[in-house]
């Protein structure tokens, strides 16, 4: 048995399915907002202290950090024979830490 | 009627050469039927493996013109037109014992390890239970069991898996769909252990539903549903707290 494998898999299809509605949710707002045109200036101040959407892109950071790993692991063991433990705890910290950086992108434009 | 071009891989598992043959064509042949013209006339020393010629014992698979067959059910006519040269070579994915006999044995040994033994619920010891269970032709659960279970073990699907051929480890499409009819078997007692057994990197969360196991099954199974259907049982049995 390999819980680790069944456990990734759960967790790449669910932020799947965060990531579905959520990049459509990105496209959207993005349409919306810029229709007329708009400078970062009116952007900044759109943003500043909207914690529900600050919340909403902390998730898509997360959810998109973990999905994009989980599949590189996926491809590293298929394609290149590379698989293990060791390996399975440095592709979730190359998850967190691509997360992390989308995070401080959100952080900055809703707080910073 | 011209003569057929054959090439058959010759050679065991320290590696070998394709060779030329050159067959009397006929109306109606399979490409079983070319290689045994092959054996009895040309290369006694050929070796090939077929027990029933009808499409049963599933024995007799080999790759033709680079795709998994079983052989004693495909006309020569299907897979080349007038003048093509026909490519025979050992099954893919498996140790190649001696020309186009291929060693099962991995095939096989990863359905044991799938758990694909019937274990009777109310008789652990193998023993007849005392009484016969009731199962509705028209359950679900019996129909999923029914649409899977007619697999001959040909190994055609194993073959034709690019996952089987990356991760050596991967069990592989035919043990997966026959683990999926138990899962589905009202009468077996043993899932708990074979759910943990077809999860995982070495099971049923690799398969990429390419579906090229489904496409090339001579017996027209799905062996790709029936992993979608493991992943689909595991993933909500563990989100309920069912296992
Ligand atoms: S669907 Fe899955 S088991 Fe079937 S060939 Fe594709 S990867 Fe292999
Ligand atoms: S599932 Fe189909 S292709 Fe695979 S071993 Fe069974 S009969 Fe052969
Ligand atoms: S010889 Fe039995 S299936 Fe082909």
């Amino acid at each position: 048995m390999n819980p680790r494998g069944a456990k990734l898999w759960a967790i790449q299809r669910i932020t799947a399915a965060f990531l579905g509605l959520a990049v459509m949710v990105h496209l959207l707002t993005i349409m919306l907002a810029v229709r007329g045109g708009l400078s970062a200036a009116e952007i900044l101040g759109r943003t500043r202290g909207a914690e529900l959407w600050f919340g909403f892109y902390v998730l898509f950071a997360l959810c998109a950090g973990l999905h994009g790993a989980i599949g590189l692991r996926n491809i590293a063991g298929e394609w290149l024979g590379l698989r293990g433990r060791g390996l399975d705890a440095l592709w979730l910290g190359i998850g967190l830490v691509t997360a992390g950086f989308g995070m401080r992108a959100a952080w900055g434009l809703y707080h910073g | 009627m011209a003569d057929l071009k054959i090439r058959i891989w010759r050679g065991d598992e320290t590696g070998g050469a394709m060779a030329d043959f050159s067959v009397p064509a006929r109306e109606n042949q399979t490409i079983l039927d070319v290689v045994t013209q092959i054996q009895r006339e040309q290369a006694p020393d050929l070796a090939y493996r077929f027990a029933c010629r009808v499409g049963m014992c599933g024995s007799c698979a080999m790759e033709v013109n680079g795709r998994a067959r079983w052989t004693c059910r495909t006309h020569v006519k299907r897979v080349a037109g007038p003048g093509e040269v026909v490519e025979i070579r050992p099954l893919a994915n498996l140790p190649v014992i001696r020309d186009l006999a291929t060693d099962m044995a991995p095939f096989f040994d990863k359905w044991a390890k799938a758990q694909g033994s019937f274990q009777p619920k109310d008789a652990p010891d193998g023993s007849v239970p005392a009484e016969f269970s009731v199962v509705p032709p028209n359950s679900k659960q019996r129909m999923e069991a029914d649409a899977g279970i007619e697999c001959i073990g040909c190994g055609v699907c194993y073959a034709s898996c690019d996952i089987v051929a990356w991760n050596p480890d991967y069990l592989g499409p035919a043990a997966m769909n026959r683990a999926w009819t138990l899962v589905n078997d009202v009468r077996d007692g043993a899932n708990p252990q074979r759910l943990d057994a077809v999860s995982g990197d070495a099971g049923c969360h690799s398969c990429h539903s390419t579906q090229s196991c489904t496409e090339r099954c001579p017996k027209n199974l799905d062996p790709s549903s029936a992993i979608a259907g493991l992943k689909r049982k595991l993933f909500w049995d563990s989100l309920l707290g069912r296992r």
